[in-house]
Protein backbone atom coordinates (compact mmCIF):
# COMPACT_ATOMS: atom_id res chain seq x y z
CA UNK A 1 0.00 0.00 0.00
CA UNK A 2 1.08 3.16 -0.67
CA UNK A 3 1.84 5.12 2.21
CA UNK A 4 1.59 9.13 3.49
CA UNK A 5 5.08 10.53 3.94
CA UNK A 6 7.06 12.20 6.65
CA UNK A 7 9.56 14.83 5.32
CA UNK A 8 12.20 16.38 7.62
CA UNK A 9 13.03 19.65 6.40
CA UNK A 10 16.51 21.74 7.27
CA UNK A 11 16.59 25.18 6.98
CA UNK A 12 20.65 26.21 6.35
CA UNK A 13 21.84 29.12 6.75
CA UNK A 14 26.16 29.45 5.70
CA UNK A 15 26.68 25.79 5.90
CA UNK A 16 24.66 24.73 9.43
CA UNK A 17 21.48 23.48 10.20
CA UNK A 18 19.46 27.00 12.28
CA UNK A 19 16.07 27.04 13.64
CA UNK A 20 14.07 30.12 13.77
CA UNK A 21 10.48 31.08 15.20
CA UNK A 22 8.67 33.12 13.33
CA UNK A 23 11.46 34.32 11.57
CA UNK A 24 13.36 35.40 14.97
CA UNK A 25 15.77 33.57 17.36
CA UNK A 26 17.87 31.93 14.93
CA UNK A 27 19.88 29.24 16.86
CA UNK A 28 22.55 26.96 15.72
CA UNK A 29 20.66 23.07 15.43
CA UNK A 30 23.93 21.48 13.90
CA UNK A 31 25.47 20.09 11.07
CA UNK A 32 23.11 19.22 7.75
CA UNK A 33 25.45 16.15 6.92
CA UNK A 34 24.58 14.85 10.31
CA UNK A 35 21.33 15.60 11.21
CA UNK A 36 20.32 14.48 7.76
CA UNK A 37 21.37 10.78 8.37
CA UNK A 38 20.16 10.87 11.69
CA UNK A 39 16.50 11.73 10.47
CA UNK A 40 16.71 9.10 7.86
CA UNK A 41 17.96 6.26 10.24
CA UNK A 42 15.38 7.25 12.53
CA UNK A 43 12.75 6.74 9.64
CA UNK A 44 12.16 10.21 7.75
CA UNK A 45 11.01 9.24 4.57
CA UNK A 46 12.73 12.25 2.85
CA UNK A 47 14.99 14.74 3.38
CA UNK A 48 14.56 18.45 2.37
CA UNK A 49 17.02 20.93 2.73
CA UNK A 50 16.05 24.87 2.45
CA UNK A 51 19.04 26.98 1.88
CA UNK A 52 18.52 30.23 3.65
CA UNK A 53 21.36 32.18 2.41
CA UNK A 54 20.96 34.57 0.15
CA UNK A 55 24.54 35.61 -0.64
CA UNK A 56 26.07 35.04 -3.90
CA UNK A 57 29.36 33.44 -1.41
CA UNK A 58 26.73 31.29 0.39
CA UNK A 59 25.91 29.12 -3.21
CA UNK A 60 29.21 28.07 -2.88
CA UNK A 61 28.85 26.85 0.74
CA UNK A 62 25.60 25.22 -0.41
CA UNK A 63 26.69 22.75 -3.43
CA UNK A 64 29.66 21.50 -1.11
CA UNK A 65 26.77 21.00 1.91
CA UNK A 66 24.90 19.21 -0.56
CA UNK A 67 27.42 17.28 -1.50
CA UNK A 68 28.42 16.09 1.51
CA UNK A 69 24.64 15.61 2.73
CA UNK A 70 23.87 13.42 -0.20
CA UNK A 71 27.38 11.32 -0.18
CA UNK A 72 25.59 8.78 2.04
CA UNK A 73 21.90 9.38 1.99
CA UNK A 74 20.07 6.79 -0.07
CA UNK A 75 16.35 8.37 0.72
CA UNK A 76 14.82 11.40 -1.89
CA UNK A 77 16.50 14.52 -1.00
CA UNK A 78 15.37 17.56 -2.07
CA UNK A 79 17.53 20.99 -2.24
CA UNK A 80 15.92 24.24 -2.39
CA UNK A 81 16.27 27.93 -2.29
CA UNK A 82 17.84 30.37 -4.29
CA UNK A 83 17.37 28.36 -7.66
CA UNK A 84 16.94 30.84 -10.41
CA UNK A 85 17.57 28.78 -13.34
CA UNK A 86 18.17 25.69 -14.80
CA UNK A 87 21.75 25.76 -14.73
CA UNK A 88 21.26 26.63 -10.94
CA UNK A 89 19.20 23.45 -10.57
CA UNK A 90 22.32 21.22 -12.84
CA UNK A 91 24.48 22.11 -9.75
CA UNK A 92 22.24 21.03 -6.78
CA UNK A 93 21.52 17.79 -9.21
CA UNK A 94 24.73 17.20 -10.26
CA UNK A 95 26.03 17.92 -5.99
CA UNK A 96 23.69 14.79 -4.97
CA UNK A 97 20.56 16.26 -5.28
CA UNK A 98 16.97 13.86 -6.56
CA UNK A 99 14.62 17.01 -6.25
CA UNK A 100 14.54 20.58 -6.49
CA UNK A 101 12.46 23.04 -4.67
CA UNK A 102 11.53 26.36 -6.54
CA UNK A 103 9.16 28.77 -5.41
CA UNK A 104 10.27 32.97 -6.01
CA UNK A 105 11.66 31.89 -9.69
CA UNK A 106 8.79 29.71 -10.78
CA UNK A 107 6.56 32.88 -10.04
CA UNK A 108 8.54 34.95 -11.79
CA UNK A 109 9.59 32.58 -14.59
CA UNK A 110 7.01 29.76 -15.16
CA UNK A 111 8.90 28.47 -17.45
CA UNK A 112 11.63 27.49 -15.48
CA UNK A 113 9.12 24.29 -14.06
CA UNK A 114 9.49 23.17 -17.82
CA UNK A 115 12.59 24.02 -18.37
CA UNK A 116 14.03 21.83 -15.09
CA UNK A 117 11.55 19.40 -16.19
CA UNK A 118 12.58 18.44 -19.53
CA UNK A 119 16.75 18.01 -18.55
CA UNK A 120 15.58 15.98 -15.39
CA UNK A 121 12.24 14.62 -15.36
CA UNK A 122 9.16 16.32 -13.63
CA UNK A 123 9.40 14.41 -10.57
CA UNK A 124 12.79 16.61 -10.22
CA UNK A 125 9.99 20.07 -9.67
CA UNK A 126 8.92 20.98 -6.76
CA UNK A 127 7.07 24.31 -6.95
CA UNK A 128 6.47 25.62 -3.43
CA UNK A 129 3.57 27.78 -2.85
CA UNK A 130 4.22 30.06 0.64
CA UNK A 131 0.14 30.66 1.20
CA UNK A 132 -1.83 33.02 3.36
CA UNK A 133 -5.41 33.21 3.14
CA UNK A 134 -7.31 36.17 2.13
CA UNK A 135 -10.58 38.23 3.60
CA UNK A 136 -12.76 35.11 2.47
CA UNK A 137 -10.31 32.57 3.92
CA UNK A 138 -9.07 29.73 1.86
CA UNK A 139 -10.75 30.92 -1.74
CA UNK A 140 -8.92 33.41 -1.83
CA UNK A 141 -5.83 32.66 -0.55
CA UNK A 142 -2.60 33.98 -2.37
CA UNK A 143 0.64 33.19 -3.07
CA UNK A 144 3.20 34.95 -1.61
CA UNK A 145 7.18 35.56 -2.70
CA UNK A 146 10.37 36.63 -1.46
CA UNK A 147 10.31 34.27 1.93
CA UNK A 148 6.72 35.33 2.60
CA UNK A 149 7.37 39.04 2.42
CA UNK A 150 6.07 39.55 -0.54
CA UNK A 151 2.30 39.26 -2.06
CA UNK A 152 1.77 38.60 -5.33
CA UNK A 153 -1.94 38.85 -5.94
CA UNK A 154 -1.72 35.32 -7.26
CA UNK A 155 -4.67 32.95 -6.31
CA UNK A 156 -3.07 29.24 -4.73
CA UNK A 157 -5.25 26.99 -6.27
CA UNK A 158 -4.80 28.70 -9.58
CA UNK A 159 -1.02 29.00 -9.60
CA UNK A 160 -0.65 24.92 -8.38
CA UNK A 161 -2.91 24.10 -11.18
CA UNK A 162 -1.01 25.96 -13.74
CA UNK A 163 2.11 24.72 -11.43
CA UNK A 164 1.25 20.88 -12.58
CA UNK A 165 0.15 21.87 -16.50
CA UNK A 166 4.02 23.31 -16.65
CA UNK A 167 5.14 19.95 -15.27
CA UNK A 168 5.60 20.02 -12.10
CA UNK A 169 5.88 16.72 -10.12
CA UNK A 170 4.94 17.68 -6.76
CA UNK A 171 3.54 20.90 -5.21
CA UNK A 172 5.21 21.49 -1.65
CA UNK A 173 2.70 24.29 0.15
CA UNK A 174 3.29 26.17 3.24
CA UNK A 175 0.81 28.05 5.07
CA UNK A 176 2.12 31.07 6.70
CA UNK A 177 -0.54 31.61 9.12
CA UNK A 178 0.31 28.18 10.57
CA UNK A 179 4.24 28.24 9.86
CA UNK A 180 5.75 28.10 13.24
CA UNK A 181 3.15 28.42 15.26
CA UNK A 182 3.06 24.52 16.18
CA UNK A 183 -0.96 24.36 16.64
CA UNK A 184 -1.11 22.27 13.37
CA UNK A 185 -1.73 22.19 9.60
CA UNK A 186 -3.94 24.32 7.39
CA UNK A 187 -6.04 20.96 6.59
CA UNK A 188 -8.30 23.04 4.65
CA UNK A 189 -5.87 25.12 2.35
CA UNK A 190 -4.41 21.67 1.96
CA UNK A 191 -7.23 19.86 0.66
CA UNK A 192 -8.30 22.42 -1.82
CA UNK A 193 -4.54 22.40 -3.38
CA UNK A 194 -4.88 18.32 -3.06
CA UNK A 195 -8.38 18.06 -4.69
CA UNK A 196 -7.76 20.53 -7.32
CA UNK A 197 -4.08 18.96 -8.30
CA UNK A 198 -3.42 15.40 -9.62
CA UNK A 199 0.47 15.86 -8.38
CA UNK A 200 1.03 15.53 -4.67
CA UNK A 201 0.92 17.98 -2.06
CA UNK A 202 3.08 18.24 0.93
CA UNK A 203 1.89 19.99 3.65
CA UNK A 204 4.07 22.17 5.49
CA UNK A 205 3.48 25.20 8.06
CA UNK A 206 2.23 24.44 11.80
CA UNK A 207 3.23 20.62 12.69
CA UNK A 208 3.32 20.25 16.47
CA UNK A 209 2.50 17.03 17.34
CA UNK A 210 1.97 13.70 15.80
CA UNK A 211 -1.74 14.14 15.53
CA UNK A 212 -1.27 17.07 13.40
CA UNK A 213 0.45 14.94 11.13
CA UNK A 214 -2.51 12.57 10.77
CA UNK A 215 -5.33 15.01 10.13
CA UNK A 216 -3.84 16.94 7.39
CA UNK A 217 -3.09 13.31 6.01
CA UNK A 218 -6.57 12.46 6.59
CA UNK A 219 -8.55 16.04 6.42
CA UNK A 220 -6.26 18.18 4.48
CA UNK A 221 -5.76 14.82 2.06
CA UNK A 222 -1.94 15.67 1.64
CA UNK A 223 0.45 13.04 0.38
CA UNK A 224 3.09 14.02 2.61
CA UNK A 225 3.93 16.19 5.20
CA UNK A 226 6.84 18.46 6.26
CA UNK A 227 8.31 19.45 9.36
CA UNK A 228 11.34 21.11 10.98
CA UNK A 229 11.51 22.89 14.32
CA UNK A 230 9.46 19.83 16.40
CA UNK A 231 12.54 17.55 14.86
CA UNK A 232 15.46 19.14 15.88
CA UNK A 233 16.90 19.10 19.70
CA UNK A 234 15.27 15.80 20.21
CA UNK A 235 12.14 16.91 21.02
CA UNK A 236 10.28 14.18 18.89
CA UNK A 237 11.73 11.37 16.14
CA UNK A 238 10.41 10.35 12.82
CA UNK A 239 9.77 6.75 14.11
CA UNK A 240 7.82 7.82 17.24
CA UNK A 241 6.02 10.23 15.66
CA UNK A 242 5.12 7.50 12.41
CA UNK A 243 4.00 5.16 14.87
CA UNK A 244 1.40 7.24 16.52
CA UNK A 245 0.33 8.42 13.14
CA UNK A 246 -0.02 5.04 11.99
CA UNK A 247 -1.64 4.24 15.33
CA UNK A 248 -4.18 7.02 13.84
CA UNK A 249 -4.96 5.01 11.27
CA UNK A 250 -2.71 6.29 8.24
CA UNK A 251 -0.64 4.13 6.46
CA UNK A 252 3.08 4.60 7.05
CA UNK A 253 6.26 3.08 6.34
CA UNK A 254 7.60 1.77 9.36
CA UNK A 255 10.58 -0.28 10.04
CA UNK A 256 10.36 -3.84 10.09
CA UNK B 1 36.72 -3.19 -1.48
CA UNK B 2 35.29 -5.47 -3.27
CA UNK B 3 32.43 -6.87 -1.90
CA UNK B 4 30.63 -9.15 -4.86
CA UNK B 5 32.23 -12.31 -6.57
CA UNK B 6 32.17 -12.13 -10.64
CA UNK B 7 33.57 -9.57 -12.89
CA UNK B 8 33.69 -5.55 -11.13
CA UNK B 9 33.53 -3.24 -14.25
CA UNK B 10 29.69 -2.13 -14.09
CA UNK B 11 28.73 0.17 -17.40
CA UNK B 12 25.93 2.69 -16.27
CA UNK B 13 24.41 3.54 -19.31
CA UNK B 14 23.51 7.12 -19.80
CA UNK B 15 21.00 7.87 -22.26
CA UNK B 16 20.54 11.47 -21.14
CA UNK B 17 17.24 10.48 -19.00
CA UNK B 18 18.00 12.54 -15.97
CA UNK B 19 20.41 12.40 -13.20
CA UNK B 20 22.27 9.53 -12.91
CA UNK B 21 24.92 11.06 -9.76
CA UNK B 22 22.69 8.95 -7.21
CA UNK B 23 22.70 5.26 -8.68
CA UNK B 24 26.41 5.89 -9.43
CA UNK B 25 27.04 6.94 -5.86
CA UNK B 26 25.19 3.80 -4.42
CA UNK B 27 26.76 1.40 -6.81
CA UNK B 28 30.14 2.87 -5.05
CA UNK B 29 29.09 3.01 -1.21
CA UNK B 30 28.69 -0.57 -1.96
CA UNK B 31 32.30 -1.05 -3.19
CA UNK B 32 31.80 -1.15 -7.18
CA UNK B 33 35.06 1.29 -7.65
CA UNK B 34 35.01 0.29 -11.14
CA UNK B 35 31.86 1.90 -12.24
CA UNK B 36 31.95 3.36 -16.05
CA UNK B 37 29.02 5.88 -16.83
CA UNK B 38 28.93 5.42 -20.87
CA UNK B 39 27.42 5.93 -24.03
CA UNK B 40 29.74 3.38 -25.95
CA UNK B 41 28.25 -0.21 -27.26
CA UNK B 42 31.95 -1.01 -26.98
CA UNK B 43 32.08 -0.39 -23.06
CA UNK B 44 28.44 -2.26 -22.71
CA UNK B 45 29.81 -5.12 -24.34
CA UNK B 46 33.09 -5.26 -22.51
CA UNK B 47 31.60 -5.03 -18.69
CA UNK B 48 31.08 -7.07 -16.39
CA UNK B 49 27.74 -5.98 -15.41
CA UNK B 50 25.36 -3.39 -17.12
CA UNK B 51 23.15 -1.23 -15.25
CA UNK B 52 20.08 0.92 -17.07
CA UNK B 53 19.13 3.78 -14.89
CA UNK B 54 16.59 6.32 -16.18
CA UNK B 55 13.51 8.72 -15.18
CA UNK B 56 11.69 11.01 -17.64
CA UNK B 57 10.01 9.65 -20.50
CA UNK B 58 9.95 6.68 -22.74
CA UNK B 59 11.42 8.74 -25.83
CA UNK B 60 14.35 8.95 -24.43
CA UNK B 61 15.01 5.25 -24.39
CA UNK B 62 14.89 6.25 -28.47
CA UNK B 63 18.48 6.85 -27.92
CA UNK B 64 19.61 3.52 -27.18
CA UNK B 65 18.50 2.26 -30.81
CA UNK B 66 20.41 5.65 -32.02
CA UNK B 67 23.86 4.36 -30.19
CA UNK B 68 23.69 0.50 -31.36
CA UNK B 69 23.32 0.16 -27.28
CA UNK B 70 20.09 -1.70 -28.16
CA UNK B 71 22.48 -4.39 -30.30
CA UNK B 72 24.88 -4.07 -27.73
CA UNK B 73 23.10 -4.87 -24.69
CA UNK B 74 20.84 -7.79 -26.78
CA UNK B 75 24.73 -9.59 -27.01
CA UNK B 76 26.19 -8.90 -23.79
CA UNK B 77 22.95 -10.18 -22.31
CA UNK B 78 22.76 -13.42 -24.61
CA UNK B 79 26.28 -14.22 -23.45
CA UNK B 80 25.01 -14.51 -19.55
CA UNK B 81 26.40 -10.38 -18.66
CA UNK B 82 23.71 -9.69 -15.34
CA UNK B 83 21.71 -6.76 -16.53
CA UNK B 84 19.24 -4.34 -14.30
CA UNK B 85 17.41 -1.80 -15.44
CA UNK B 86 15.94 1.01 -13.38
CA UNK B 87 12.70 2.58 -13.42
CA UNK B 88 12.23 3.30 -17.18
CA UNK B 89 15.24 1.29 -17.64
CA UNK B 90 13.07 -1.36 -16.58
CA UNK B 91 10.45 -0.46 -19.03
CA UNK B 92 12.55 -0.66 -21.86
CA UNK B 93 12.90 -4.44 -21.04
CA UNK B 94 9.68 -4.66 -21.99
CA UNK B 95 8.13 -4.34 -26.00
CA UNK B 96 6.95 -0.99 -25.34
CA UNK B 97 4.96 1.97 -23.89
CA UNK B 98 1.77 3.71 -24.42
CA UNK B 99 4.02 6.74 -23.54
CA UNK B 100 5.78 6.48 -27.05
CA UNK B 101 4.19 4.23 -29.03
CA UNK B 102 6.90 4.89 -31.88
CA UNK B 103 9.74 4.25 -29.73
CA UNK B 104 10.27 0.31 -29.01
CA UNK B 105 12.15 -1.48 -26.16
CA UNK B 106 14.18 -4.68 -26.47
CA UNK B 107 11.11 -6.94 -26.06
CA UNK B 108 13.04 -9.23 -23.57
CA UNK B 109 9.63 -9.43 -21.38
CA UNK B 110 6.46 -9.62 -23.30
CA UNK B 111 3.63 -7.28 -22.91
CA UNK B 112 3.53 -3.24 -22.76
CA UNK B 113 3.93 -0.85 -20.36
CA UNK B 114 0.51 1.87 -19.55
CA UNK B 115 -0.24 4.67 -17.74
CA UNK B 116 -2.38 4.20 -14.20
CA UNK B 117 -5.69 4.22 -14.78
CA UNK B 118 -7.00 7.93 -13.96
CA UNK B 119 -10.19 5.98 -12.06
CA UNK B 120 -9.57 2.77 -10.13
CA UNK B 121 -13.07 0.83 -8.39
CA UNK B 122 -14.86 3.64 -8.54
CA UNK B 123 -12.16 5.84 -6.91
CA UNK B 124 -10.22 8.96 -8.90
CA UNK B 125 -6.56 7.43 -8.69
CA UNK B 126 -3.23 10.50 -8.36
CA UNK B 127 -0.81 10.22 -11.02
CA UNK B 128 2.27 10.10 -10.76
CA UNK B 129 2.34 7.29 -8.28
CA UNK B 130 4.89 8.57 -5.50
CA UNK B 131 5.92 7.25 -2.64
CA UNK B 132 6.50 4.26 -0.30
CA UNK B 133 5.19 1.29 -1.37
CA UNK B 134 5.39 -2.17 -0.45
CA UNK B 135 6.65 -5.52 -2.39
CA UNK B 136 4.37 -8.52 -2.37
CA UNK B 137 4.41 -11.69 -3.93
CA UNK B 138 7.98 -11.82 -3.62
CA UNK B 139 9.09 -15.00 -5.57
CA UNK B 140 11.43 -17.16 -3.44
CA UNK B 141 14.09 -17.99 -6.27
CA UNK B 142 14.42 -14.20 -7.58
CA UNK B 143 18.47 -13.61 -7.05
CA UNK B 144 17.71 -9.77 -7.40
CA UNK B 145 15.77 -10.22 -4.09
CA UNK B 146 17.35 -12.60 -2.46
CA UNK B 147 16.68 -11.30 1.57
CA UNK B 148 13.86 -9.16 0.64
CA UNK B 149 11.11 -9.46 2.90
CA UNK B 150 7.19 -9.06 0.97
CA UNK B 151 6.27 -6.09 2.74
CA UNK B 152 9.69 -4.22 2.44
CA UNK B 153 8.96 -0.64 1.12
CA UNK B 154 10.60 0.96 -2.08
CA UNK B 155 10.54 4.74 -2.95
CA UNK B 156 8.58 4.96 -6.45
CA UNK B 157 8.23 8.24 -8.73
CA UNK B 158 6.41 6.94 -12.37
CA UNK B 159 3.30 7.26 -14.30
CA UNK B 160 3.49 4.30 -16.77
CA UNK B 161 3.76 0.81 -15.14
CA UNK B 162 4.68 -2.70 -16.51
CA UNK B 163 2.10 -5.43 -15.83
CA UNK B 164 2.41 -8.59 -13.82
CA UNK B 165 3.97 -11.50 -15.97
CA UNK B 166 5.43 -14.75 -14.95
CA UNK B 167 8.51 -13.15 -15.20
CA UNK B 168 7.71 -10.75 -12.56
CA UNK B 169 9.70 -11.05 -9.51
CA UNK B 170 7.71 -8.79 -7.10
CA UNK B 171 4.34 -7.09 -7.51
CA UNK B 172 2.93 -3.41 -5.98
CA UNK B 173 -0.54 -2.28 -5.43
CA UNK B 174 -1.69 0.89 -6.93
CA UNK B 175 -4.46 1.01 -9.06
CA UNK B 176 -4.15 -2.87 -9.42
CA UNK B 177 -1.28 -5.00 -9.31
CA UNK B 178 2.05 -3.89 -11.41
CA UNK B 179 5.79 -5.14 -11.51
CA UNK B 180 7.76 -4.25 -8.96
CA UNK B 181 10.66 -6.30 -9.94
CA UNK B 182 11.46 -8.53 -13.05
CA UNK B 183 13.38 -11.13 -13.70
CA UNK B 184 14.75 -14.12 -15.92
CA UNK B 185 18.22 -15.42 -15.98
CA UNK B 186 20.45 -12.97 -16.33
CA UNK B 187 17.98 -9.87 -16.97
CA UNK B 188 16.26 -7.84 -13.86
CA UNK B 189 14.73 -4.99 -13.52
CA UNK B 190 13.16 -2.60 -10.90
CA UNK B 191 10.06 0.21 -11.08
CA UNK B 192 11.10 1.43 -8.18
CA UNK B 193 14.25 3.27 -7.19
CA UNK B 194 16.64 0.82 -5.28
CA UNK B 195 19.61 3.71 -4.96
CA UNK B 196 16.77 5.68 -3.11
CA UNK B 197 14.94 3.12 -0.93
CA UNK B 198 17.05 2.93 2.05
CA UNK B 199 18.11 -0.52 3.33
CA UNK B 200 15.97 -2.68 1.04
CA UNK B 201 17.16 -0.59 -2.24
CA UNK B 202 20.72 -1.16 -0.69
CA UNK B 203 20.24 -4.85 -0.10
CA UNK B 204 18.86 -4.84 -4.13
CA UNK B 205 21.69 -3.40 -5.20
CA UNK B 206 24.03 -5.48 -3.55
CA UNK B 207 22.87 -8.84 -4.75
CA UNK B 208 22.90 -7.62 -7.87
CA UNK B 209 26.58 -6.66 -7.27
CA UNK B 210 27.27 -10.18 -5.72
CA UNK B 211 25.89 -12.23 -9.30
Amino acid sequence: MLTKRVIACLDVRGGRVVKGIQFVDIVDAGDPAELAHRHAAAGADEIVLLDITATHEGRGTLIDTVRRTAEKLFVPFTVGGGIRSAEDAEAVFTAGADKVSINSSAIARPELIGEIGSSFGAQAVIVAIDARRGPNGVSDAEVYVSGGRKPTGRNVVEWAREAEQRGAGEILLTSMDTDGMRNGFDCELTRAVSEAVQIPVIASGGAGSAAHFAEVFKLGKADAALAASIFHFGVTDSRALKAEVAAAGVAMRLPC
Amino acid sequence: MVVYGGGNVIAVIDYKAGNLTSVVKALRFLGADDVVVTQSHEDVLKADKIVLPGVGHFQATQLLEDLRLTQATREAVAKGTPFLGICVGLQWLYEGSTEAPGTAGLGHFAGQCERFPAVYEGEELKSPHVGWNSLEEVRADSRLLRGVKPGSFVYYTHSWRAPVSADTAASTLYGGAFTGAVERGNVMGVQFHPEKSAETGLKVLNNFLEL
